[in-house]
């Protein structure tokens, strides 16, 4: 090959692959939506489901043909859940593959670091995370699907209550859910009349608990404790109690919401009590509830193709996808402006987490009843009836 | 409960977190006594255990589970000196260690592959969740009777072992002088490898054994480490009964600094305690001054 022509070769390759974007914006090609979760890493019983819910749904929406006619991408990114990561994912999703939406972050502290970024590129971003913080200010671009935290610790707290419990320990771990938690319930526990008397920190790889809660016990008048961290921390505590002999209620935050969590606890599990979504209590809901056959569907394809229960972490996927999905469909068009108005406008939209009501003030979109207390009966979770 | 009660209490839950450094810093002395590294990837030989333990077990009945975890595991060890470490031995100690900290990450991330990111337990061995053996009215987990079971077995095992048989006698030599050893006709490559076997060995024993009570997950190993790390130090290096006192130590500091303080400043106490006591006795409670001394056993 003469030098002439492999120059030549080589400018048309590329213009061809410069080419190439532009052809990807056209009509025909596919709507691209980002997605970041920690899919491995710390956080990585958040992320692992997200992300397969994610690619599941993209599946089964390009099967049935796509939005609007057009066939979805997932450009999905593993941020191991490192905020940096994210960071440098976020940048690459909005500069280079220019997709119409971001979904997640998996983790609140990994959000919070692109919030700002995403606002100003104007991309949308529906998080999975659940700290409040993400949609208060509101941001015009960010949105959140998980119910937020201090939704839950009214939930521990108003049942508290109906049991006649004043005086309780909190005990957390020092990462950051555990942390936000804490802050939650202290700040509170005046106005809803309960006492912390006992509040201890320990480490997110702790070994074991009895040492905490031997302080707990020796503390006359705790009326029940109040565990807020991940595995494998949660079913420590639940072991070490009743190893202790303490007969005292748990309560658990809604970041117990995966029945895996029950089996490691057996039977120390039994008696648990938590908030979370319907969608570990799905064959109770009554046929008539809205939530019933969204979340039966979504249960049946996941727990059939990944052989894996079903947990609500997955579940803030499916909303995050579905929320941009049916902005898609409502603004008829991948353009921005227009999705993320439709999204802002979504009304009676049923998702795993709840029904979501967003608007320009409210960009969580759900209420207090997107939760309900749960309880471990049997080794299975079942809605708690006082 | 009475004072009485509850400083036992405190006491029986310091063994419990003490029993579980105790019997990682075992192996954490093994391969230091035979080769003079201190291999930073040992939890992540309690971890492999307890994971390919848990795998087993969904098939074989427990003991052979954990029987085979250890020969798995072991086998593992022996690989990775015969890949990484027989063909750097003319390189220094501190060349090989950073080595083990390198193989510490790449075990992790493999294990997360092969495995998953779920956290997994074996049952318990005796008992349940709930059941505790009652002491003077403090209560204890029956399974840290079985650690404290391993780590009895493992001291009296090595104390027969590198006292009693020629392979033993042969990597002591082998650690308190590398070239009489050879002139004596002791293949010194294969006493490391044979530490670093067994050392892997006694880590997923570990592994298995502390799995019902801390549970079982990729990114186990590196808290691990530095805990059993500390307990090594703290009683002194190349000694494994030292290292078991040390573990102890180590818990039952740690429980009793949770009676006075905020949990939350937990290790801050147990290390302070570590950073006295090397000051003071720069070789640990129960190690012998000099270099050559310390590997002695």
């Amino acid at each position: 090959m003469k030098p002439s022509l492999l120059i030549s070769a080589f400018v048309v390759g590329i213009v061809s692959f410069l080419a190439s974007p532009a052809r990807g914006a056209a009509d025909s090609g596919p709507v691209k939506i980002g997605a970041i979760f920690s899919v491995t890493g710390p956080a990585a019983f958040l992320g692992a489901p997200e992300a397969k819910t994610a690619r599941m749904l993209i599946d089964q929406i390009n099967a049935a043909g796509g939005v609007n006619g057009r066939r979805l991408e997932l450009v999905l990114k593993d941020s191991g859940g490192s905020p940096e990561k994210a960071v440098s994912f976020a940048k690459q999703l909005i500069e280079e593959d220019k997709v119409l939406a971001i979904i997640g972050p998996s983790t609140s502290g990994e959000t919070m670091q692109i919030k700002a970024l995403c606002e100003e590129n104007r991309m949308i971003l529906v998080s999975c995370a659940a700290a409040e913080v993400i949609v208060n200010p509101v941001a015009r671009y960010v949105f959140k699907v998980p119910q937020k935290d201090s939704q839950a610790v009214t939930w521990i707290y108003r049942t508290m209550k109906q049991k006649g419990i004043r005086k309780i320990a909190v005990v957390s771990s020092n990462d950051g859910f555990g942390a936000a938690g804490k802050k939650q319930l202290e700040d509170m526990a005046p106005a809803e009349g309960i006492e912390i008397v006992v509040n201890e920190v320990y480490d997110k790889g702790a070994t074991d608990l009895t040492d905490i809660l031997t302080k707990v016990k020796a503390q006359s008048g705790v009326q029940a404790v109040v565990n807020w961290s991940i595995v494998p921390a949660q079913s420590i505590v639940a072991k070490n109690m009743k190893q202790l002999g303490m007969t005292i209620p748990l309560f658990q935050s809604h970041g117990f919401g995966n029945r895996k969590y029950v089996e490691q606890a057996g039977v120390a599990a039994e008696g648990i009590l938590f908030p979370a979504s319907r969608l570990l209590v799905v064959s109770e809901l009554p046929d008539t509830h809205p939530q019933k056959p969204v979340l039966a569907k979504y249960q049946r394809d996941y727990e059939t193709l990944f052989k894996e229960e079903v947990s609500t972490f997955g579940g803030h996927a499916y909303d995050a996808l579905m929320v941009v999905v049916e902005g898609l469909r409502k603004a008829g068009e991948p353009d921005r402006e227009k999705v993320r108005d439709a999204i802002e406008n979504l009304r009676g939209f049923v998702g795993t987490a709840g029904v979501f009501n967003y608007s320009a003030t409210d960009h969580t979109g759900l209420g207090l009843d997107a939760f309900e207390m749960l309880t471990v009966k049997d080794g299975k979770f079942t809605i708690y009836k006082p | 409960m009475d004072p009485g009660n509850l400083a036992l209490q405190y006491f029986l839950s310091g063994i419990t977190k003490g029993s579980i450094y105790a019997v990682v810093a075992i192996g954490f002395n093994l391969i230091y006594s035979a080769t003079g590294v201190l291999n930073f990837a040992q939890g992540e030989f309690v971890m492999l255990g307890g994971m390919v333990a848990v795998t087993l077990a969904q098939f074989v009945p427990l003991p052979v589970a954990v029987a085979g975890a250890i020969l798995a595991v072991a086998v593992v060890g022996c690989l990775l000196e015969l890949l990484f470490f027989r063909k750097l031995r003319h390189h220094s100690i501190l060349h090989l260690i950073i080595i083990t900290i390198g193989l510490s990450i790449v075990i992790q991330e493999a294990a997360l592959h092969l495995w998953d990111e779920k956290v997994r337990s074996l049952p318990y061995f005796t008992g349940n969740e709930i059941s505790s053996v009652r002491v003077f009215g403090a209560a204890i987990s029956p399974q840290v009777l079985w650690v404290l079971g391993a780590v009895g077995v493992s001291v009296a095992g090595l104390h027969v072992f590198l006292r009693y048989t020629l392979k033993g006698r042969a990597m002591r030599a082998c650690s308190s002088n590398p070239e009489a050893a050879m002139l004596a006709g002791i293949n010194i490559s294969n006493m490391r490898t044979l530490a670093f076997g067994l050392s892997a060995g006694l880590g997923a024993l570990a592994g298995c054994v502390i799995s019902p009570i801390t549970m079982t997950h990729y990114e186990m190993g590196g808290g691990l480490a530095i805990k059993g790390f500390a307990a090594a130090i703290l009683g002194g290096l190349g000694n494994p009964m030292a290292a078991v006192v040390g573990g102890l130590l180590v818990g039952v500091l740690e429980a009793a600094s949770v009676r006075y303080l905020p949990a939350a400043y937990n290790d801050v106490s147990a290390f302070a305690m570590l950073l006295l006591v090397v000051f003071v006795r720069p070789h640990g409670l129960f190690g012998a001054p000099a270099g050559a001394q310390v590997r002695e056993h």
